[in-house]
């Protein structure tokens, strides 16, 4: 106790809160992040800009204007129906894949709107991974040929080394090299569900994106599974923005620094209600309709 | 009134009895001609095994014919022709079958597919003696003769529609999430369709080959108007060819009694073959679910 | 090893508590170092440092409701998050009472000393040493040591009564001294309460790690 005695004697009259001592005494200096306010002017990787989704006539999303911070963990709840899935899908523009889906508005990556005319949606997708809601490993193939498989199919031809290392980079990077790398060459299917969802991230960072989009990525798994995967989304952000869809509030709360509430207005289509940090939304929300939402007591 | 002191639950009314009777008697109904038409099928096989299996011979299966008249000879002419025909048939068939299936899953929408989804179907319905007789017009009549090749285009003309039906519904089978999964990636539609769509389907695709195959291989009403026949060992596709069903129909009708019997045999190998190929394609099925 | 980012909250929960602690610790150390040195300065820096301990308090507390808010915390780890937000409690009050001996110093300003300060310096160390005991106990999750610092506390207690007795003698035998004997009454009053409170922050390392409301048995519990 001594030694932080001495250590309270030489900084306790600082005044300023970020001089505090108890700032710099920390046991484990690497956190000396938690509990900052995260700055609104943090830069940002995504800016949504006047989004509408459609299905058709019927439009699911409306009008959302919304900036992504960069390697954040930015989560979207709602109750279903909300339009939170079609939003996300819109930001990679996915949302076009499905029969009669089309958007307006702008989605700017990097200043960039990825709607524009010469943008073309396959590059879109590269730079914007996405990890879905079951665990889709490509059945056909391996372990290996999984993670290598976007790698791969984008190019003609590719060097055996480089993609060795890819494989062992991106299962590090998803938590399972582990796990699997005895069992590289064996289907991607005889996995557990944790780890086919791992490897399915596993598959979208071989890409080298620089968004990952999931979309309720834990909500065919089991709760040890899914606290992994949460986990590892918390270990991304350092290197990726992510932008996560769940029906979990709970887990929103775990993984996010920064979080979204759609909700569905009159016309059925999703809009922004709440965006805010994390924190501060489900503790202090501001909105009433959040605050009875993030309660259960409706939706 | 001696029910009283029964359970609750013991309904003896005249409607629970009627109502236990009629679904007796439909129980009965119902069996019976499920009986009948198993027992129907297991004639007519036992009648071609028992006429048939006794003919067949390592002789019968790898000699020529005899002249009219002598006893003895084989169908290896026609076994040989039969097979040529039909690998030729599925590889004209199968690109176009898969390749039209694949463009009615990718545009659904589109009304061009509705179309041929409807053409298709109006194909299979088609009797074969008429898609033989259009292909005699459009191939052997220009072409000036009997052959092979137009026999193999009829019995395409036969397998497309059945392999666009299947390949239609085996993509369909095929997760949205694993299309999605690749686009996800950034990999382009047309190779999400060569790498992971028709992989992922290819069990299913080749349940779809299997049938037409054996579909085709049983028609002889448009070989005797595209391949006509050979007595000879002929593997040219231009000229003439023998094949298996226009052997059993020759034969058949045929005045000698020899003739007759290897009618049989030759009808109890086709009846196998096909078999086997519908045995396979469940088998194919099978281990599909098992995975 | 899953929920890396939760446990690295709790610790640094637990680390920030053990810091309010030594802050406070420390605050009364200096408080009565003062009052015996007369040094009215001193005092009016323990006054002004007293702020640091009331904030480092409302981190401390909104950062629980954060955790449970966003972490769900169950079983242990809520006992631990509801422990510590107690004890955070707990060191903030004691935070007041050092902050209150150094307005009693400023108080007694000059004026001569009734007798020479011998018990109050003395009860000082003792509760001091029992708020670090039990504060090492939360840090060990000790709980034999927890109960033996609520025995322990009888020792300030009987100081206290020592000190009482002692002062109503003087305010009996002479009148003028009421005032100065009224001020040193409280200081004693105000270490009494210290070392309760480090008994409180035990029954909560014991409540923590046995899941029980442990009942302790001392004089003076509040």
């Amino acid at each position: 106790m001594n030694k932080r005695d001495d250590q309270v004697n030489n900084e306790g009259t600082a005044t300023e809160e970020r001089s505090l001592p108890h700032r710099r005494v920390h046991l484990h200096s690497e956190h000396q992040q938690q509990g900052e306010q995260k700055p609104a002017d943090m830069p940002i990787s995504i800016s949504i800009q006047g989004l509408n989704a459609y299905y058709g006539k019927f439009r699911a999303v409306k009008n959302i204007t919304l900036d992504i911070k960069a390697k954040q963990v930015t989560s979207v709840i709602g109750p279903s129906g909300c339009g939170k899935s079609t939003m996300l899908r819109c930001l990679n523009r996915m949302h076009e894949e499905t029969q009669n889906g089309r958007t307006d508005g702008k989605v700017l990556l990097d200043d960039e709107d990825i709607y524009d005319k010469r943008v073309d949606p396959v590059a879109v997708r590269r730079k914007i991974g996405m990890v879905f809601q079951k665990p889709n490993p490509f059945p056909t193939m391996s372990v290996f040929d999984n993670v290598v498989a976007g790698f791969k199919l984008n190019r003609f031809w590719v060097n055996k080394s480089e993609l060795a290392d890819r494989v062992e980079l991106a299962l590090k990077q998803a938590s399972l090299w582990d796990e699997v790398k005895d069992k590289l060459n064996q289907s991607g299917m005889a996995l557990s569900g944790g780890q086919q969802q791992r490897l399915c991230i596993a598959r979208t960072l071989a890409v080298e994106p620089e968004v990952v989009l999931m979309d309720e990525p834990c909500s065919a798994l089991d709760p040890v599974a899914t606290l992994k995967i949460e986990d590892l989304i918390r270990q991304l952000t350092s290197k990726y923005t992510i932008v996560i869809v769940t029906h979990n509030m709970q887990q929103a709360a775990r993984v996010s620094d920064w979080t979204t509430f759609l909700l569905m207005g009159d016309d059925r289509a999703g809009e922004l209600i709440e965006y805010g940090e994390t924190k501060q939304l489900f503790t202090n929300p501001k909105d009433e309709r959040t605050e009875a939402y993030i309660t259960g007591r409706f939706g | 009134m001696a029910t009283a002191t029964q359970s609750k639950l013991h309904v003896t009314d005249l409607h629970f009895r009627r109502r236990k009777i009629a679904d007796r008697l439909a129980f009965i109904a119902l069996s019976a001609c499920a009986g009948i038409t198993v027992f129907m099928l297991l004639i007519i096989l036992s009648y071609i095994f028992y006429k048939g299996a006794t003919q067949i011979d390592w002789n019968f299966l790898t000699a020529l014919p005899k002249p009219a008249g002598e006893p003895g000879g084989g169908i290896r002419n026609a076994l040989i022709g039969s097979v040529i025909i039909v690998a030729l048939a599925s590889l004209m068939a199968m690109p176009i079958g898969i390749g039209t299936a694949i463009f009615l899953n990718e545009f659904p929408s589109f009304w061009v597919g509705r179309a041929i989804r409807f053409l298709a179907d109006v194909l299979t319905a088609v009797p074969s003696i008429v898609v033989g007789l259009a292909v005699y017009t459009l191939v052997v009549r220009p072409m000036g003769s009997f052959s092979g090749f137009s026999g193999s285009v009829a019995y395409a003309f036969i397998m497309i529609p059945i392999i666009i039906i299947t390949a239609q519904e085996a993509l369909r089978l095929v997760p949205s999430n694993l299309r999605e999964a690749s686009l996800a990636l950034g990999v382009p539609r047309w190779r999400t369709i060569l790498m992971i769509v028709l992989p992922v389907s290819s069990r299913a695709l080749l349940t779809g080959l299997i049938l037409a195959v054996a579909r085709a291989l049983g028609e002889t009403a448009p070989m005797l108007f595209t391949s006509f026949g050979n007595a000879f060992g002929n593997v040219n596709i231009s000229k003439p060819t023998a094949t298996v069903p226009v052997v059993i129909y020759r034969y058949a009708t045929g005045p000698y009694d020899d003739w007759h019997s290897q009618a049989w045999a030759a009808a109890f190998i086709l009846v196998g073959v096909i078999l086997l190929a519908s045995i396979i394609t469940r088998f194919v099925i099978r281990s599909k679910f098992d995975e | 090893m899953p929920r890396v980012d939760y446990d690295r909250e709790l610790r640094s929960l637990q680390d920030d508590l053990l810091m309010l602690g030594s802050m406070v610790e420390k605050a009364i150390t200096k408080a009565v170092d003062a009052l015996k040195r007369r040094d009215i300065e001193t005092s009016k820096q323990v006054i002004n440092e007293d702020d640091a301990i009331d904030d480092l308090r409302f981190k401390l507390e909104d950062k629980c409701v954060e955790i449970i808010a966003t972490q769900q915390p169950i079983a242990k780890d809520l006992r631990v998050v509801f422990s510590i937000l107690h004890m955070a409690v707990e060191l903030e009050r004691m935070g007041d009472y050092a902050e209150g001996i150094a307005k009693i110093s400023i108080m007694i300003g000059q004026e001569p000393p009734l007798k020479p300060l011998i018990d109050i310096p003395i009860m000082a160390d003792k509760a001091v040493a029992l708020l670090r005991r039990s504060l090492n106990a939360f840090l060990n999750r000790d709980v034999e040591e927890a109960k033996r610092i609520c025995k322990d506390d009888d020792d300030v207690d009987n100081i206290y009564d020592q000190v009482y007795r002692e002062l109503l003698l003087f305010m009996i035998q002479d009148p003028k001294t009421i005032q100065r004997a009224t001020y040193l009454l409280w200081v004693a009053h105000d270490l009494e309460r210290t070392a309760d409170r480090a008994t409180n922050i035990a029954e909560r390392v014991v409540y923590m790690v046995t899941g029980k409301m442990a009942e302790t048995n001392s004089k003076y519990m509040a």
